[in-house]
């Protein structure tokens, strides 16, 4: 009863109200586009983007334009330069990633360091904070998680082929210069709505262990983007308490009861595919064919 | 399933010069396939069996000369409607897919506006899968299945579109002789029932057994022909740049390595001692 009584104690604050109702959005935005992440193999590009959006709200703050309109812009254009980037041989996509978003965060840090009385603003947006979530704020996270939706749903079966085959979807007549372009506003959005509530560093996290808990329980991409949506919701609603009741960074709290979990899922994996086994095998092992059909039996 | 034979040309290369970032890996390519045929390209790694096919996708740049498929100019801006079952190598294998969500892969541009398959496609999907033998995996992940039934999922992914003009890249590799043997089997049967077949392969007995034509490439075309006529020592030689035996026997052509003889006075001897 008293623990209950405590859990009811922050919602008479507006500001918790609002950043519980943010973060949970987040949480579900941020494991649904996740998987995309992940399973394309780009677990990087989130981090360097968050990096790089903020080089982008530094320039938009200092240039006096709206947080969202010059992060979005920059968030976009530099997907759209990784993009291009990558299509050429010679430079790995990595290399291209590490070059124009640290580009973009290092100018972040020259304009800060230029004007000392923004720096107490972007602490905030490195490491995620509670407050000063605004009704805007929700607005325009609902709006990209409603816009996120929308794409998955409609351009499921063409995003699915072109996740799982890049190379053949084009061929099959999936566009994929105009998905992919799509994708990339899709997470330009994603890391611009969650700046606030998971901070610039520690967004990368939230776009990859949950999809990772996710894959590690299921073998269905369906199940899966469902899955993954679910536990960054109940992950970012359980860490927002962490953060109120321990005043650590929201960020940060929500990251390590993602990273608790993960290392408990992967735990049970473990074990459970030692027992059925009789070997340590790990979730995306290689198993003899007999090994494989009774695990997923 | 398919148009039969009408005769005319599939495939029509002239003059070309084809390959990536500026730089030619195929050139001087003149051929020509009729509809209903079923080609083997054959050359070694790297000499270009995989760009060929690719500028038959339109998926790669064509640097000068014109290829046709269908009658129409192929280029990244046209592809035409064929089916493709690329290398097995280039799947990620713990994707979370499964047989059925691959096969129908194949309609996702022609299945409608909503996230799941029309009833036709489902029924169309089953029938494939049926034929093909593997229905019972249907919900099973792909992981789960053998070599020689991943290929076939491929497969119907490619026949589900109902194409003219089926294009297999390396189809036979990595899988037993047995089951390369039946998916040589099931291409014939596609064959004949009118699909024009184009297949690459590092398998020339295979080739040479099953196939009626087969293309020798490095870089260009250096023979074209029925097996028989072509798989002679100087075009493999030219082929591969090294020597290989040919053996005619009882209307076969077979393709053997150039062996190494080892002494029978020696093959009991102690192994040499190594010095110290």
């Amino acid at each position: 009863m008293i623990l209950l009584v405590n859990l009811q104690e922050p919602f008479q604050f507006e500001f918790f109200r609002h950043a519980l109702l943010a973060a949970t959005m987040v949480g579900a935005l941020t494991g649904l586009v996740g998987v995309f992440v992940v399973l394309r193999r780009m677990s990087y590009i989130g981090h360097g983007m968050s990096h790089s959006i903020f080089g982008g709200a530094v320039v938009g703050y200092v240039a006096g334009i709206n947080f969202y309109v010059a992060a979005g812009i920059w968030g976009f254009l530099s997907a759209l330069l990784i993009n291009q980037t990558t299509r050429k041989r010679q430079i790995g996509a990595d290399a291209a990633i590490g070059i124009i978003t640290t580009a973009s965060f290092a100018l972040g840090v020259a304009l800060i360091s230029r004007a000392s009385s923004v720096t107490r603003n972007f602490d905030a947006a490195l490491f995620g904070n509670l407050l000063g979530v605004s009704t805007g704020d929700l607005w325009v996270i609902a709006g990209v998680l409603a816009f996120t939706l929308f794409v998955v749903f409609f351009l499921y079966k063409q995003i699915l082929f072109l996740t799982f085959d890049s190379e053949v979807a084009p061929i099959y007549g999936v566009p994929a210069g105009w998905v992919d372009a799509v994708f990339s506003l899709v997470l330009a959005a994603t890391i611009i709505a969650s700046i606030r509530i998971m901070g610039v560093t520690l967004i990368a996290a939230s776009l990859v262990i949950p999809p990772v808990i996710a894959r590690l329980l299921t073998d269905r991409f369906a199940v899966m983007l469902v899955l993954s949506s679910l536990l960054g919701a109940a992950v970012a609603f359980t860490g927002m308490f962490i953060s109120y009741y321990f005043d650590v960074a929201s960020g940060a709290s929500i990251v390590l009861l993602a990273a608790a979990i993960f290392a408990l899922v992967i735990g049970y994996v473990t074990i459970r595919n030692w027992i059925r086994f009789g070997r340590p095998v790990g979730g995306t092992g290689k198993l003899t064919s007999a090994e494989s059909q009774a695990l997923f039996d | 399933m398919a148009e039969s034979h009408t005769g005319g040309y599939i495939v029509r290369m002239a003059g070309l010069s084809a390959g990536y970032d500026g730089r030619p890996v195929v050139s001087d390519v003149d051929m020509a396939i009729r509809r209903g045929e079923f080609v083997g390209i054959v050359g070694p790694s790297g000499s270009g069996k995989t760009t060929l096919m690719k500028v038959i996708l339109g998926s790669v740049a064509v640097y000068d000369g014109t290829a046709e498929v269908e009658g129409r100019p192929v280029s990244l801006h046209h592809r035409p409607s064929v089916g493709y079952v690329p290398q097995l190598e280039t799947i990620d294998w713990n994707f979370p897919v499964s047989v059925e969500e691959v096969v129908l892969m194949g309609r996702s541009m022609q299945s409608g506006f909503w996230p799941w398959p029309r009833r036709e496609d489902k029924t169309e999907m089953m029938r494939l899968l049926d034929r093909l033998g593997i229905a019972q995996f249907r919900r099973q992940h792909i992981r789960n299945l053998s070599g020689g039934q991943q290929q076939r999922v491929f497969l119907a992914r490619a026949l589900i579109r109902n194409p003219r003009l089926l294009i297999l890249d390396e189809p036979t590799s990595g899988v037993d002789i047995k089951t390369r043997d039946d998916i040589l089997h099931l291409l014939v049967e596609l064959h004949r029932e009118g699909v024009t077949v184009i297949l690459s392969t590092h398998e020339l007995n295979a080739v040479a057994a099953h196939l009626p034509r087969v293309i020798c490439i490095n870089r260009g075309i250096v023979a074209d022909g029925r097996p028989s006529d072509i798989f002679t020592t100087e075009v493999l030689r030219q082929t591969y740049g090294g020597d290989m035996v040919v053996v005619k026997q009882d209307g076969m052509t077979l393709v053997a390595d150039s062996p190494h003889f080892f002494d029978d006075a020696h093959a009991h001897e102690e192994p040499p001692k190594v010095l110290a």
